[in-house]
């Protein structure tokens, strides 16, 4: 386990670099921020624009901003946004604990409701439970995001004025975008539970605990539950990733002070220092995650723990 | 029918009422069994006493296991209804109870405590992510009040009482770092743990090796003895049933057709299905003296009499004068399968080590021994499904080491395979008859559509199936019809060599002697050689011209049938011929003499296995030295 571990961590930082490599090469085909910076102010002469290009540090060759990134990134300095000038860590500071929060409420919610709901479906399978949690499975599923949150605060916020339509307050206004995303996610996980415990429902093990006397609950909670569980926190893990991409449209819709949203005002100001330093951010959460998921691996199943 | 069978039934109470006295403790009275409209069970009734084995035997699809799964109530959970009768438990707590009416509540008291069960597959039948002794401990709080401090003490007692050793370290182990046997034991002991009335074994050793059967077996006796148990003993074998039963139910086609004492229905059996099984079931030792293999006439079943099929016929076709079709010399095939951090091997599975042996044409030569002996490898080796760590294998004299690519591509041709399991080894999205034409195809064997499907025609009438089977799908056959479509397959191309492995295994005895004499009539007609792999003494002794004995990738003992099978030399031998069950009940084994684990394949790397010298005891009669 300890080597296995060992060889993910190894892997991890690859993928760190290369995933930077890559961002840091893409953003700077799309436009040249100087020009974006002068927009609307007259006259503007070549000269002009290199001075703003030096004071940025992007007259530099390409290798030597990588390399002057990736050094900053050591002491987890991201430089200055080129608007404003404020340091990079502290916008990201600002806006990731709110990301986190809403991630981890996300993937509660849906994991909450999913694993009894897949395990009711599997149990009752081909009866009327199964067939109504498939039917409404699949309509959430059906359902676009963005056009779900704006029915949610259509009927809540305007109607109802039970929560509020945007910004993070106290917990109430966690409950719309944390519900929006996890009904989508629901529905897959629900499947998702569904089929893997079918699949261990089947063992000769479930049949044994069935004849020792122990009750229902206990065969599927006990025994069934963390013998499904290795596909399902991988798929969750996965998920999980997905949802950090994701949650940009959901933090725009209700305007959350999120990672979301400074990445998305950074893409429009081809702000290179912010953009990078989000995606960096995000894809170091989504290594750790599955790293997680891994150790994870280990704590449930005694084979993948004892193996070398 | 219904009249055989009351008959018997009656004579079978007047046969033990005067013997015991005992009334009995469980009964089954009329029980029928739906599963979606379709019966299962018809009115099966029989009695159950204290201290006695009940065996119910009956090939796939007689209800022998929904009957035990019936009696815990476990059956519902895959769709069962009981349209009638009862299952009357006599119960300390409750009373008389009908089981099949009783409350869930109720049964759920009663299974793990009174009447408990063990089933067919040790490596599935423990949960995996929970410890031996979470998963014991769990049976005796439940049922029992005690504490969990008490509960594990109680735990290593269980684990001594069904002899594994280090039995208070066994506790904190988990299944995947068990043997086989060693899982069986502790499922025994899970299930003996709060001393039941009713043990339902459901074929407890058919995953077992022989050696390690013959230890359940003993174990099982045993404890019934001290702990007075009644054992239900469901089971396809009937070498398990001479061993064990007291008394025997035989189903067939989900109704009892017999029952009796167990040397009645060994002896003189009434039901024209319970002759044609016992006249089925190979039977180590019936042809001692015999120089070669035989076909043996069948008992089918047909129309409900027991009708004979076949001839006798002595299988005189080896060719020892000609050079070997195959040969083999110190093969050796290791698979790595730890790996340290920078990728280089710790372990290996030492499979396969400097075995040697040929095959001639015509010749059956089987290859014998437990798990890890390196049987199947040595077949995959020769199928080139597998490559050889060393050694040199050559065939028709030419060796595989210098064969070009068209040439490999004839030998693919020239040797074929057939698994285990049929339905496992055929397209399920092809038909069959698709499938049998592949290989006429792949090998460009026959030009022209319509003499391609002439031949596929030849071939399913050949193995016993018509021609309008060809469209089927491998679903649509039984288990018997599938393997007689792996072997048309087989045959499609012309093969000069068959490597059967385990290739009679899966399938009921009734059909496992017709494959076997279908086996023999195509090696007298085509003069093809069989390696025949199996772990089942009875049926290698009635089908090869030659044995070799293997032992940790080794070959122990190689020799003649009859040199192997009459005069066996090497102790391992001797130790795996006198484990396998003899279907007779009146023959009284000793099973203390067979004791100890199969030792594993797997070594550090480094820490070769020694490698034993050859020793010819008689003209080719080989025995390992050590």
């Amino acid at each position: 386990m300890g080597s296995f571990l060992l060889k993910r961590l190894f892997q991890a930082v690859f993928v760190l670099l290369a995933i930077t490599l890559i961002v840091a090469y893409a953003i700077r085909l799309t436009g040249d921020p100087a020009l974006m910076l002068t927009q609307g102010a007259g006259s503007v002469t070549e000269a002009d624009l290199q001075m703003i290009r030096e004071s940025l540090g992007i007259n530099k060759p390409f290798v030597a901003q990588y390399l002057e990134f990736l050094q900053s990134l050591l002491v987890l300095d991201f430089g200055r946004s080129f608007l404003g000038g404020t340091s990079v860590s502290t916008l990201i500071a600002q806006s990731l604990p709110a990301t986190l929060a809403l991630a981890t409420c996300v993937m509660f919610v849906s994991i909450v409701i999913s694993i009894p709901l897949g395990i009711k479906a599997a149990v009752s399978k081909g009866k009327w439970a199964d067939q109504v949690i498939r039917i409404v499975s699949l309509i959430g599923l059906s359902f676009p995001n963005f056009w779900l949150a704006l029915m949610l605060v259509l009927v809540f916020s305007i109607w109802l004025q039970w929560l509020p339509p945007s910004g993070m307050t106290d917990f109430t206004s966690f409950i719309m975008p944390a519900f929006t995303m996890a009904i989508i996610l629901t529905a897959t996980n629900v499947r998702l539970v569904r089929s893997s415990m079918l699949e261990t429902l089947q063992s000769q093990y479930i049949m044994v605990a069935r004849a020792k006397g122990l009750s229902e609950n206990k065969v599927l909670y006990k025994h069934a539950l963390r013998n499904c569980a290795i596909p399902l926190i991988t798929y969750f893990g996965l998920q999980f990733g997905g949802l950090l991409g994701g949650i940009v449209v959901i933090e725009r819709v209700f305007n959350w002070p999120g990672l979301g949203t400074l990445a998305f005002d950074a893409v429009g100001s081809r702000d290179y220092p912010v953009l990078q330093a989000v995606i960096t951010v995000l894809s170091m959460l989504i290594v750790g995650v599955n790293l997680l998921v891994d150790i994870a691996y280990g704590l449930i199943d005694p084979r993948i723990r004892t193996e070398s | 029918m219904l009249n055989t069978s009351q008959q018997s039934h009656q004579g079978y109470k007047e046969h033990i009422v005067p013997e015991t006295a005992n009334t009995p403790i469980l009964s089954v009275d009329n029980l029928s069994v739906e599963f979606d409209g379709h019966r299962v069970i018809e009115d099966l009734s029989f009695t159950v006493e204290a201290g006695k084995t009940l065996a119910i035997v009956g090939e796939s699809g007689s209800g022998k296991s929904v009957t035990s799964q019936s009696i815990m109530r476990l059956a519902e959970g895959v769709g069962a209804h009981y349209p009638s009768g009862h299952i009357w438990f006599e119960s300390e707590s409750f009373g008389t109870i009908d089981l099949l009416k009783a409350p869930l509540s109720t049964i759920r008291k009663v299974r793990g405590k009174d009447i408990a069960m063990i089933f067919q597959e040790p490596m599935t039948s423990l949960n995996p992510v929970y410890t031996i002794g979470d998963q014991i401990c769990e049976s005796l709080t439940l049922h029992k009040q005690i504490s969990q401090d008490a509960a594990r003490k109680e735990a290593v007692e269980l684990l001594k009482m069904v002899r594994l050793p280090d039995a208070s370290e066994m506790l904190d182990r988990y299944p995947h770092q068990l043997s086989g046997g060693m899982r069986q034991r502790v499922m025994i002991a899970m299930a003996l743990a709060c001393r039941p009335k009713i043990l339902i074994a459901d074929e407890p050793t058919t995953a077992l090796d022989v050696t390690i059967q013959a230890q359940i077996l003993a174990i099982l006796k045993e404890l019934q003895k001290e702990l007075n148990m009644a054992v239900i003993f469901i089971t396809h074998d009937m070498g398990v049933v001479a061993e064990v039963a007291d008394d025997v139910v035989v189903m067939w086609q989900g109704k009892k057709v017999e029952q009796g004492p167990v040397t009645t229905i060994f002896t003189e059996s009434k039901h024209p299905y319970t002759q044609a099984l016992l006249s089925a079931v190979p039977k180590l030792g019936t042809m001692e003296g015999q120089p070669y293999p035989k076909r043996f006439p069948i008992t089918v079943v047909e129309n409900n009499e027991p009708t004979v099929v076949g001839e006798e016929c002595i299988q005189n076709t080896a060719d020892y004068e000609s050079e070997p079709l195959l040969s083999v010399r110190n093969l050796v095939t290791r698979f790595d399968t730890k790996k340290n951090f920078f990728g280089k091997a710790t372990h290996r599975v030492h499979a396969v080590e400097q075995v040697s042996f040929d095959i001639f044409k015509g010749e059956t030569l089987a290859l014998v021994g437990e798990s890890g002996s390196g049987k199947s490898t040595i077949g995959r080796t020769i199928q080139q499904l597998q490559k050889a760590t060393s050694g040199d294998i050559s065939f028709n004299g030419k060796s595989f080491d210098k064969l070009s690519k068209s040439e490999r591509k004839k030998l693919r041709q020239e040797i074929q395979y057939i698994f285990q399991d049929p339905l496992a080894s055929l397209d399920p999205r092809k038909t069959i008859g698709f499938s049998i034409a592949e290989p006429i195809r792949t090998h460009n064997l026959i030009q022209g559509e319509g003499n391609i499907q002439k031949r596929v025609t030849e071939l399913l009438e050949r193995v016993g199936l018509t021609k309008d089977h060809a469209n089927r799908y491998p679903h649509q056959f039984s288990g018997g019809q599938r393997q007689r479509i792996c072997i048309a397959r087989a045959l499609a191309s012309n093969p000069k060599l068959i490597i059967a492995d385990e290739a009679l295994s899966a399938l009921d005895v009734s059909i496992q002697a017709q494959i076997i004499n279908l086996f023999m009539e195509l090696q007298e007609e085509h003069g093809i050689s069989y390696l025949f792999i199996s772990h089942d003494m009875a049926v290698v002794e009635k089908m090869s011209h030659r044995v070799a004995v293997l032992y940790l990738g080794q070959v122990a003992e190689l020799g003649s049938r009859q040199q192997v099978l009459e005069t066996p030399s090497h102790p391992y031998t001797k130790r795996l011929l006198s484990a396998v069950p003899v279907a007779d009940p009146f023959v009284q084994r000793d099973f203390s003499k067979i004791e100890g684990e199969i030792p594993s394949p797997v070594r550090m790397v480094g820490d070769e296995p020694m490698i034993l010298t050859q020793q010819e005891i008689a003209p080719g009669h080989f025995i390992a030295q050590s």
